[in-house]
């Protein structure tokens, strides 16, 4: 069995966070994990991807376009922008919030409307969430912890290999103690919304 | 990051963390650097757990230092470590290739972080064509795992050999994240006694000439090691057609690849010759698979012709293998033509929805902004060549501050400068972060002093090493490792390099710097501004950011938009008509607000 995670976003959004989180519950299951991760430069603002591989006989930190059971997109444009590396029978989250660049602000590109983005991801999969995982986040008590939400959602994916405990105490293990009650709540709200789908 | 200091137990480590342990069971006594990414990581763990595993660590002021720090340990009895990116080897090349002569006592392991595809680099070099031109051996891991387990077997071949080993890696390797076993460390011998050898260690030409000669003696015994090593092995089924391969992309032909026998190669300097002479006699074909430079290629190919081989050798210099950027998964999976390759699921298309670009950008309320905006003002309409160096900074080449006309090194703006200085009638403003200019600004500084070069020396100085992950540099003085030293101010060395005209100000008062930038360019002869104002981003990760978010009157705004285009701020943005701010990403530098034409933006209530 191999499992396929691509992470994408913007630089501070937390996608580093989230890909650890991943590959140790995928550890603590007794699992291999393969994992590429963005330092440096590109953390400034810019695109950042990284790619989470669990199973048994993994070996490659990179996974092949078409090849990734699951994206995760922190940011609707950049969950667009990097959909080839899912097949038509994977999954798609995507956070619904956008972040606008400087290049839109600077007149060199504009940024589409959110309904633009999500319809471009569902005229080429049909397995796509949309999540407003800020306003999730603020329901579960903490804008912070859209995160925690985004992490909820993947583990409620059909097929997603690991239990949604074996996440929850990754997640938790990676959080401060005194947020651990808001994190618990934002990671329900988030594996609630792709069980309802 | 006290897991790493774990006698046992099975970690995720990043692939810096897996080297960083290495260094821990190898028993490593002293390591020194300058930070550079993909290499940054393992500084950063070294800061704190280097006293708690008996280790000595510094940062260095530049590369060469580090090597000669190093170099010095293991010539008296202490393993060492020596780790930079791959421009930083060639900093560091002159020390390194002497060493190369004189050989060490103790192990001593050098890693040079390479970036193919230029992830956060200049360029992509090749640095495997060191260990050729040191005639050093070499290692190259695959995996976290395999870095790790090679640490500690390059202390053994350094010091079986008494020469530097070369730890070659990769950014995939370095940032890739892999699960590791533990194993016991021992507690690192970081004292000696150094034992006086002029003979080897003097390299006055009547001695280099017998270390040269002792040179090509240790690479004859290094070959016997690499024949013998298992970290060259073959893997998979007995097949017509071969694949040799190293470094990270050996992963990807691994699990891509179908029905093929691989020689693995991770001892590359030297090539071992006699496994690669049996396995080409086993084969129609061969392809090689490394990133870059066709290194082994050309390697493989001189011994099937020194043994009359007829096989034929797939590769870069066939055109059937790319020569730039790092390779992938995809890059195995296009190779169906010449090599059983795995299916794999069809990606989807990408619909044709136009995105936004989103390159990296300097960061909201970055001090930098200021001090570009203010050049930019002193230089006046006909504006000035614009020299700049290595650092965030860099960054300020995009649109709309555009101040940057030529970077090629560390230190080089400086140098630069003074070549634009003298062959044109052109302002001549050069840009170097704090950290660089301790690094490699200071030789170039005197130089435009002592040779009467006129231009202007903007000193960024935003209190640490940013672009790396904020680490300390002289200008802030050392506190880790159980070691303070005081901050070494910047305006006295400037001033006892010999500049006259130097002044400090702070970036966030635009007035001011604006100012001082006037009358630096309007100074006849050399000037240098130091506009000095700490990182906010590092002010936060220590949470001494204090900031008020500032926000704009919109009955005031006349959307004159010269905030918006002219500062480029993250948390300053277009909604509609309205220009706003991000309160979440404001830090409250208030510098848009001095921007603003008509006093519209200022401090929220």
């Amino acid at each position: 069995m191999k499992y396929n995670i691509q992470l994408v976003g913007v630089g501070g959004q937390g996608v580093l966070l989230a890909s650890t989180v991943l590959g140790n519950a995928a550890v603590a299951e007794g699992m291999e994990a393969a994992m590429s991760e963005v330092h440096g430069m590109a953390q400034r603002g810019g695109s950042v991807q990284c790619s989470v591989r669990i199973g048994r006989e993994i070996y490659s930190p990179l996974i092949p376009k078409g090849g990734a059971d699951l994206l995760l997109g922190f940011e609707p444009a950049e969950t667009l922008r990097s959909v080839t590396s899912v097949s038509k029978d994977s999954y798609i989250i995507t956070n619904t919030a956008p972040v606008v660049p400087i290049s839109v602000s600077i007149g060199q590109g504009t940024y589409p409307p959110l309904e633009e983005i999500l319809e471009a991801l569902r005229s080429v999969n049909d397995h796509v969430v949309a999540i407003d995982a800020t306003a999730k986040a603020i329901e579960a008590g903490r804008a912070i912890t859209a995160n925690a939400v985004l992490i909820g959602a993947i583990a409620a994916v059909k097929g997603f290999p690991l239990s949604k405990q074996r996440v929850l105490d990754a997640l938790l293990a990676a959080v401060p103690a005194k947020a651990r009650d808001v994190n618990v709540r934002a990671f329900d709200l988030g594996y609630q919304e792709v069980r309802r789908e | 990051m006290d897991r790493l200091l774990a006698d046992s137990g099975r970690l995720l480590l990043l692939g810096n963390e897996a080297i960083t342990r290495g260094l821990i069971e190898a028993g490593v006594g002293l390591a020194a650097t300058y930070p550079g990414t993909p290499s940054s990581e393992v500084g950063k763990l070294l800061e704190d757990l280097a006293a708690p595993a008996g280790m000595y660590f510094e940062y260095s002021v530049n590369e060469k230092v580090a090597m000669e720090v190093a170099g010095a340990a293991a010539i008296s009895g202490v393993r060492s470590f020596a780790f930079m990116k791959h421009v930083g080897v060639n900093v560091a090349s002159d020390a390194l290739l002497t060493l190369a002569y004189t050989g060490v006592r103790a192990g001593m392991v050098v890693m040079t972080a390479d970036d193919p595809s230029c992830h956060s680099s200049q360029s992509e070099q090749d640095n495997r064509y060191y260990a050729k031109l040191g005639l050093l051996p070499m290692l190259e891991p695959s995996s976290p795992a395999e870095a790790r387990d090679m640490v500690v077997e390059a202390y053994r071949i350094s010091e079986l050999l008494s020469v530097p080993v070369i730890l070659r890696t990769t950014t995939r390797v370095n940032h890739a994240r892999g699960v590791v076993d533990l194993h016991k460390a021992p507690r690192p011998v970081a004292k000696s006694t150094f034992e006086k050898d002029p003979k080897r260690f003097v390299t006055v030409p009547a001695n280099a000439r017998t270390l040269r000669i002792e040179q090509l003696k240790r690479m004859e015994h290094a070959l016997k090691l690499s024949e013998t090593s298992t970290l060259n092995h073959i893997i998979g089924t007995t097949s017509r057609v071969g694949v040799i391969a190293s470094g990270v992309s050996f992963t990807y032909a691994r699990e891509w690849l179908n029905d093929v026998e691989i020689l693995k190669l991770g001892f590359t300097s030297p090539v071992p010759e006699e496994k690669v002479r049996k396995f080409l006699a086993s084969k129609e074909k061969v392809v090689i698979i490394e990133e870059l430079e066709p290194y082994l290629e050309d390697e493989v190919r001189r011994i099937a012709q020194q043994y009359h081989l007829n096989v034929d050798i797939l590769g870069k210099r066939t055109g059937h293998l790319p020569r730039a950027f790092e390779y992938s998964p995809d890059l195995i999976l296009s190779l169906k033509d010449i090599l059983p390759v795995k299916s794999e699921r069809l990606p989807v298309s990408q619909p044709d929805t136009p995105l936004p670009p989103r390159p990296p950008v300097l960061c909201a309320g970055c001090p930098h902004r200021a001090s570009f905006y203010a050049a930019k003002k002193a230089a006046g309409p006909k504006g000035a060549i614009y020299s700049t160096d290595i650092g965030c900074y860099t960054l300020g080449v995009q649109p709309p501050m555009q101040c940057a006309d030529l970077t090629l090194c560390m230190g080089s703006s400086i140098g630069a400068a003074g070549g634009f200085a003298q062959v044109t009638d052109q302002k001549v403003i050069a840009f170097i972060g704090d950290s660089t200019f301790f690094h490699a600004g200071i030789p170039p500084l005197i130089n435009a002093v002592y040779n009467k070069h006129d231009f202007v020396l903007v000193i960024l100085d935003n209190r640490t090493t940013a672009m790396t992950g904020h680490q300390p540099n002289p200008g802030v003085g050392r506190e880790h490792g159980g070691i303070e030293t005081p901050a070494l101010p910047l305006e006295p060395i400037v001033r006892a390099c010999g500049v006259d005209h130097v002044r400090t100000v702070d970036p966030y008062d635009l007035k001011t710097t604006v100012e001082a930038m006037k009358e630096a360019v309007a100074h006849d002869g050399m000037s240098v501004v130091i506009a000095e104002h700490p990182c906010p981003l590092l002010k936060r990760k220590e949470g001494k950011l204090t900031r008020s978010a500032y926000g704009i009157d919109q009955d005031k705004c006349v959307r004159c938009y010269t905030c918006v285009s002219r500062l480029s701020c993250p948390a300053i943005s277009k909604d509609g008509e309205n220009v706003v701010i991000d309160v979440t990403m404001c830090i409250g530098c208030g510098v848009c607000a001095q921007v603003c034409p008509k006093s519209a933006i200022g401090v929220r209530e």
